[in-house]
């Protein structure tokens, strides 16, 4: 990979998005068990679940400014760093972000403050309410973010304005109820309450290893459990409708995925595991699963899921095609008003073609003047790296299944053994914390890495999306952000860890106080439910 | 979708103007105070509860103040995708250094008080300095380039280049007249952040604040003088010479423009937006007044009033002009020819009608919820103070 601006810019933004994903997702599901915890506390007035919100809480403080301060770097990279992509598709990409300021962030920001500085200062209700407020903030932002990304795969709503040179919106609601946004959007959700739960339940497990904070991680982790198995559930289901939406909508990338080069017979094989080699074209040492593909990608079992090699070659007739629109835009451009009908009525119907010209800018100014072999290899290009796809796809849904087994399993155990945990499952959840991050990332690339050579899925190429700047201000900032994130990321590990070893801090005496009160009940405790233990206060 | 026709496309661009205007100005009067009470950290707070407590001050409030910023960039993608496009990647290394502060700072904010250790302390205590002072600056420095006029061109197909060795890089853009107005800006942001204190903190905080906020008040107001001169006398504005189409295609190129005369003559075509730098000045002044004397609520009102209209008198001033090229002049970036489409900017005026008065709404009872004083017992006795 040789250094250019374009590379570079990619390389930086798929740093700064990934390291952004790891503050993300928990801030997503934390704030919902802590709006949880503290609901139950209001209902019950049991002072330990107030000491429950108030722990997590302090640890979901920590995660959520590091999450709002990286995102201030998403916000504004896309001009930084990619101006004709902000000029190209901004009429449309830039509404649903700008509503995810006005709906979710100033939601989230304002009552996050209030939610740590006013517990004096609110009444239970108001204050719980404060919580729940900070929780759908992050949840709404989340939707609004991925509509902005759910377009870059399947751009719906838009057209191509000669006059302008840009894509313009044709109907909002096509945007925002655009399916793979939908599915997107939930599979991402529910990805950060598992993240959240498995964080919950191994901090958790932790605390009852060492004997400590036992009563606070024994409810933990009931909440944790049954809201992450919830979740887990969730999210092959969901990533079982994107797979479904992927095949109508993001052929390539699911080929690539599947390392699938031919066109298969249906209904199509899944390929279990294998090495995809993208030179040759094929992939060595394949195991199968019969009909699995096909059932998973089309839901029945008569239709056929087209192989890279097919899609391919539609490519190159969309490259052929896009040419002459790029003609008809030229003279377009040229003649303005006096442009003869009929060139205008045959742009139109082919300027959705026209970014598959665009790609032949990488290796000629004017598309018009490519050679056949430009037109190949340009098509070539279609095709985004297989290898990492293939098993980046295979790692995020293997763990995927990972986090049911872990969940259910202690979504049985909390409710009917609540009192033993055997410590081999304990050390397991403490092993697991890191592992819904890893999912997470490895869903980010294949979303991402996937859509390649596109910015925009047919529209807009990433080599034609960059600013114009200089390799060396991008290396000058990407050392900057990779040195500042770095000691970011040090700082907040450090206080993670630290606030963890401490415990919870605060309403100590009176969760103490009210344990001892109800010794007697807690301890002949016999496992009707982590809700219905002991009387109020 | 044919509702957006309810609205003519120049209206809505017009309005979008407007509230191009309200979210930067919601972002100084709001963030504003935050990075005034940063670049006043270290001077106003001698001791670490002294620090604690002017922290506190802004701790529950910084992280809404700061959305107004994220929404400003989003809205002004939306809205303005031209000029996202060309200012944000023409100010690269501005921005970065901008955003690195904006990073550190909520940071600061969080981590400080996590840690005992005097040396973890100050050390945020000086990103705090730099993430509140920095930016301060560095607005007016990028205010002061628009006014000048910045080095870019568009292509035919509108993509956005910049021109000469300089631009781009940060140097370039610290050219004198940029830098009085990093001063201006910088100085009020230091005024605001001080009538704050001086609204939420009591003895020695809040004296020390008075004194400092009545300097960096004074020195704003020389500033804004001179550089309503340095405009008057010494730069160049720039003018469109061919006819003005208010609803035509967002292209930029589609225009002639030159870069002669000065930016002044608007006063002389519409006397009547005089009225902002008259708010800016007495703003001021009744600020510095309310200062000496320990006023506490209406120094504040006329410090937002006073950074009202200092920041719409750039506008109103340069009006119909948003980004101006000094290499290209026709690629200048115009209220009529650098917006989105009918349909998004109208879109985009429902979403905002809709949610900006339920935003000011629960803003204004958290600050209500929040409001009083904040002193040295609030700080030692809790567990949730910063």
């Amino acid at each position: 990979m040789e250094l250019d601006v374009v590379e570079l810019s990619r390389l930086q933004f798929a740093m700064t998005a990934l390291y952004h994903f790891l503050f993300v997702p928990l801030t997503l599901g934390l704030s919902i068990l802590v709006a949880i915890m503290e609901t139950v506390y209001v209902m019950t007035g049991r002072p330990i679940w107030r000491q429950m919100t108030k722990f997590w809480g302090t640890l979901f403080g920590i995660n959520f400014v590091l999450g709002v301060a990286t995102g201030i770097t998403m916000e504004f990279q896309f001009g930084m760093n990619w101006s004709y992509y902000s000029h190209y598709v901004g009429d449309i990409f830039g509404a649903p972000l700008a509503v995810e300021g006005l709906m979710a962030f100033f939601l989230e920001a304002t009552f996050v403050g209030l939610f740590f500085f006013g517990w004096d200062k609110l009444s239970r209700v108001a204050h719980c309410i404060v919580a729940w407020l900070v929780a759908i903030g992050s949840n709404f932002s989340a939707l609004w973010i991925l509509i902005a990304n759910g377009w870059m795969v399947n751009p719906v709503g838009a057209e191509f304005n000669p006059e302008t040179m840009r894509m313009e919106m044709t109907n909002f609601f096509e945007v925002v109820f655009n399916e793979v946004a939908q599915a997107k959007f939930v599979h991402t959700v529910s990805a950060g309450y598992i993240t959240a739960s498995i964080f919950v339940l191994g901090v958790s497990a932790w605390y009852m290893l060492k004997g400590r904070h036992v009563e606070l991680a024994r409810r933990s982790i009931s909440v944790a459990a049954s809201f992450g198995l919830a979740a887990s559930l969730s999210v092959v289901v969901l990533g079982d409708e994107s797979g479904y939406s992927a095949s109508h909508t993001q052929k390539m990338k699911l080929a690539a995925i599947e390392a699938m080069w031919e066109t298969e017979p249906a209904p199509a094989h899944f390929t279990l595991i294998g090495f995809p080699d993208q030179e040759a074209r094929e992939t060595h040492y394949a195991v199968h699963i019969p009909w699995v593909m096909g059932l998973i990608g089309t839901r029945s079992l008569t239709q056929e899921i087209p192989g890279i090699n097919e899609l391919v070659a539609e490519s190159e007739a969309r490259i052929r095609s896009g040419i002459i629109a790029y003609d008809e835009l030229m003279t377009i451009r040229a003649e303005r008003d006096a442009t003869p009908e009929e060139v205008r009525a045959n742009f139109e119907a082919r300027s959705a073609d026209l970014g598959y010209a665009l790609l032949l800018k990488r290796y000629v100014d004017d598309p018009r003047e490519a050679t056949e072999e430009q037109i190949k290899m340009a098509a070539d290009d279609t095709v985004p790296g297989v290898a990492p796809l293939f098993w980046s796809f295979r790692i995020m849904v293997g763990l995927g299944f990972s986090f049911i087994a872990l969940t259910g399993l202690f979504f049985v155990l909390s409710n009917f053994r609540r009192k033993s945990y055997p410590r081999w499952v304990l050390r397991l959840a403490v092993l697991w914390i890191p592992l819904p991050w890893i999912a997470a990332e490895m869903g980010w690339i294949v979303a991402e890495y996937g859509r390649q050579p596109w910015t925009v899925d047919g529209i807009l190429p990433t080599a034609l999306s960059a600013s114009h700047l200089s390799v060396g201000d991008l290396l000058f900032t990407l050392a900057g952000f990779a040195i500042f994130y770095t000691v970011l990321f040090i700082v907040e590990m450090g206080l993670m860890l630290k606030y963890i070893r401490k415990g919870p801090q605060e309403d100590v005496e009176a969760t103490e106080e009210w344990m001892r009160r109800h010794e007697h009940r807690l301890r002949t405790h016999d496992g009707k439910g982590p809700f219905a233990d002991v009387p109020a206060e | 979708m044919i509702l957006h026709d309810l609205i003519s496309f120049e209206v809505l661009r017009l309005i979008w103007w407007a509230l191009l205007g309200v979210l930067l100005i919601g972002f100084a009067l709001t963030d504003g105070f935050d990075m005034g009470v940063g670049a006043l950290l270290p001077f106003v707070g001698k001791t670490d509860v002294e620090r604690r407590v002017v922290i506190n001050t802004i701790g529950p409030v910084w992280e809404g103040n700061q959305v107004w910023f994220i929404l400003g960039g989003g809205a002004i993608f939306a809205a303005w995708p031209p000029l996202y496009a060309v200012s944000f990647s023409g100010f690269y290394l501005a921005m970065f250094a901008i955003l690195a502060a904006l990073i550190l700072r909520p940071v600061g904010f969080k981590y400080r008080s996590k840690r005992d250790s005097a040396k973890w302390r100050s050390s945020w205590d000086w990103a705090l300095f730099v993430g509140g002072a920095a930016p301060a600056l560095l607005f007016g420095v990028a205010v002061g380039n628009v006014l000048l006029g910045v080095p870019f061109h568009l292509t035919e197909d509108l993509m956005p280049m910049y021109d000469g060795s300089f631009y781009g890089k940060f140097l370039g853009l610290l050219r004198p007249f940029a830098l009085l107005c990093g001063v201006v800006s910088l100085s009020m942001l230091i005024m605001h952040g001080a009538a704050w204190l001086s609204l939420k903190t009591k003895g020695m905080v809040a004296f020390r604040a008075q004194r400092i906020g009545t300097v960096a008040g004074m020195v704003a107001a020389g500033g804004y003088a001179l550089a309503g001169l340095w405009l008057a006398f010494g730069i160049d504005g720039f003018h469109i010479t061919s006819e003005i189409v208010t609803d035509g295609p967002s292209n930029p190129l589609f225009k002639e423009v030159v870069h002669e005369g000065s930016w002044l003559v608007a006063y002389t075509q519409r006397p009547w937006i005089l009225i902002a730098p008259v708010l800016g000045f007495v703003g001021i002044f009744m600020a510095v007044r309310g200062l000496r004397e320990g006023f506490e609520v209406s120094t504040f009102l006329w410090s937002k009033l006073a950074i009202l209209g200092v920041i719409s008198s750039v506008g109103l001033t340069m009006f119909p002009f948003i980004l101006p090229s000094t290499v290209d002049p026709r690629s200048s970036l115009t209220v009529w020819d650098s917006s989105s489409s009918h349909l998004t900017l109208f879109v985009m005026l429902v979403a905002t009608v809709i949610f900006l008065p339920i935003i000011l709404a629960y803003t204004a009872w958290v600050y209500k919820v929040l409001w009083g004083k904040v002193t040295e017992d609030d700080v030692t006795s809790s567990h949730s103070a910063y």
